[in-house]
């Protein structure tokens, strides 16, 4: 296996502006000495370009954010103005690298064969002599690629930008005075069951006087009455909980309802409230966390 | 029982330490009752004067998204690192980049942060930014599929110490692609490959010493930057 043996570099000297400094001292003097011994044979000379030991080249691509990212790396280390993108360069360098790639058999995610072929597509478009009309509409066929690289550019700029901020965690924290535990959780009072099978009595008796429509229909389901119980609440804050059984139905329709919300309660879907003793009583949509705690929640969640 | 300027100050001082989160203005002069209630000139006077308190000291005061904090400056988390048993999480660059681009371009679908960025966003990004609580789903995009649209919360310009989204840092300009089009009539640019290969041999330094710190680089980013040198890096 052929391996560097050079002292790491923790430096990446890729600066545009001038030439890169070399360390003379760290720079073996080539042609005297063997740097590296492979397979039996003293190599002298280093590899051109990129010379990656083949077991880093996944960290080397997996540093990358994908095709994008690795264009503009193979652009901006050349110092090339990205308006100005050597196609015929950048298109071999990329090549090699993807060749590299499927020759360690690495799965390769599809961006970068895509942008393979893109790239070539272009590098063709070039080669052929444009026809001579007169019409200045005709784009450049780098153009498109220019401009996603230039928006892509911009948006990992962003993300630094982003990154760089101070920011909670890692920079500044929340600064609190020790407060033992009193953080106030308005306590909604329990609700017995009683007043539950109470309420259900209620909506029962209400139910007899339609006792003589009672229609023939199909066994029903508690499931699906589930989910229309949900329908029911959904985007209302609170629905009364008289408001949830169709009366009509006879006993035997407002006892699936009834069962329903039960299930629904067992399964922490829905809050059943009441705002006071022998109130009416109030059920919505359970909150994601199923904490009762106070207004902030929601306002933290809000739309910046 | 009407309060003096400076025993308001200390309600409002305390309660932004006990509070444990930002606090709005509304907030604040809800501590106190409807009629000695401090109006909001008066409670932005006093918040200026804890301001200027904390100049020089170790916490700062600091509006962001939903109200004002008290915090520990960030010159003194390095310092205060040994009590603290977890370390502040680090995040990718692709989290970053995702982001980035729902913070500058909400309300924004997957599909066109995938454009972007010329990858498919993972599933934990996105799981880790809701989680977070940075990003919500603001509504769906009326096209087939009806995909989900993000955009940043309350809890994002928190975290992130910024008032309002316009404290973001700009985005870079796009350059002119007319320049491009002008070059167009001239030949193609095949003798720049020729240029091209002598500012390579120019500008690079041997071809090892580079890959070696490429790797480096890619291994020390723990966080998966990859810092390349830019003019305004440094």
């Amino acid at each position: 296996m052929t391996e560097s043996i050079r002292p790491r570099k923790t430096e990446l000297t890729l600066a545009p502006t001038g030439p890169p400094v070399t360390e003379e001292a760290g720079a073996p003097a080539q042609g005297e000495m063997p740097f590296a011994v492979v397979e039996g044979e003293p190599v002298t000379e280093l590899p051109r370009d990129l010379y990656i030991p083949p077991h880093a080249l996944k960290v080397f691509l997996e540093a990358f954010e994908g095709p994008l990212d690795l264009l503009l790396y193979l652009i901006r280390r050349q110092n090339i103005d990205i308006l100005e993108i050597p196609i015929a360069e950048v298109t071999k360098q990329y090549t090699h690298y993807i060749e590299l790639m499927s020759d360690m058999e690495f799965e390769l995610a599809g961006e970068y064969l895509v942008m393979a072929a893109t790239l070539a597509e272009i590098k063709s478009r070039m080669l052929l002599p444009s026809p001579m009309t007169d019409d200045e509409d005709e784009e450049d066929p780098r153009a498109d690629l220019i401009r996603r690289l230039q928006e892509y550019e911009r948006f990992k700029e962003a993300a630094q930008g982003i990154n760089e901020l101070e920011r909670m965690e890692r920079d500044v924290s929340q600064a609190t005075a020790e407060v033992t535990d009193k953080r106030i959780v308005t306590k909604l009072p329990d609700i017995a069951l009683k007043e539950l099978l109470i309420a259900f009595k209620e909506a029962m008796e209400r139910s007899e006087i339609f006792a003589r429509h009672h229609v023939q229909r199909e066994p029903l389901s508690v499931r699906e009455r589930m989910t229309q119980v949900l329908v029911v609440l959904e985007g209302e804050r609170f629905t009364e909980f008289s408001q949830l059984f169709e009366l009509s139905e006879g006993r035997t329709g407002v006892t699936v309802t009834f069962l329903a919300i039960l299930e629904l309660l067992k399964e922490t879907l829905i809050d059943v409230v009441q705002s006071e003793p022998y109130g009416p009583i109030h059920v919505r949509v359970a909150r994601a966390t199923g904490k009762q705690t106070v207004d902030f929640e929601a306002s933290q969640s809000e739309l910046a | 029982m009407r309060l003096n300027h400076s025993e308001i100050k200390n309600v409002i001082e305390a309660a932004l330490l006990g509070g444990g989160r930002p606090l709005s203005l509304e907030q604040l002069s809800g501590l106190f009752g409807k009629r000695s209630a401090p109006d909001h000139k008066m409670l932005k006077e006093i918040l200026r004067e804890l301001a200027t308190d904390y100049e020089g000291r170790g916490i700062e005061l600091k509006e962001v998204g939903s109200g004002y904090r008290i915090q520990i400056r960030s010159s003194m988390s390095e310092w205060l690192s040994p009590l603290w048993e977890e370390r502040a999480p680090r995040y990718s660059r692709a989290l970053f980049e995702t982001l980035a681009l729902i913070a500058y371009r909400q309300p924004i679908t997957r599909g066109e942060i995938e454009e972007v960025r010329g990858v498919s966003v993972s599933t934990n990004i996105v799981r880790t930014l809701l989680e977070r609580g940075w990003v919500r789903v603001v509504g769906h995009r009326d096209v087939p599929g009806k995909p989900a649209m993000f955009g940043t919360t309350k809890g994002f310009l928190d975290y992130f110490g910024l008032k309002r989204l316009d404290d973001l840092p700009p985005l870079a300009e796009i350059k002119d692609l007319e320049d491009l089009n002008v070059e167009l009539g001239l030949p193609e640019p095949i003798p720049q490959t020729d240029l091209l290969d002598e500012l390579i041999e120019e500008n690079l330094e041997t071809p090892g010493d580079r890959v070696d710190a490429e790797l480096v680089g890619a291994e020390e980013s723990g966080d998966g930057i990859v810092r390349l040198s830019r003019p305004d890096a440094g």
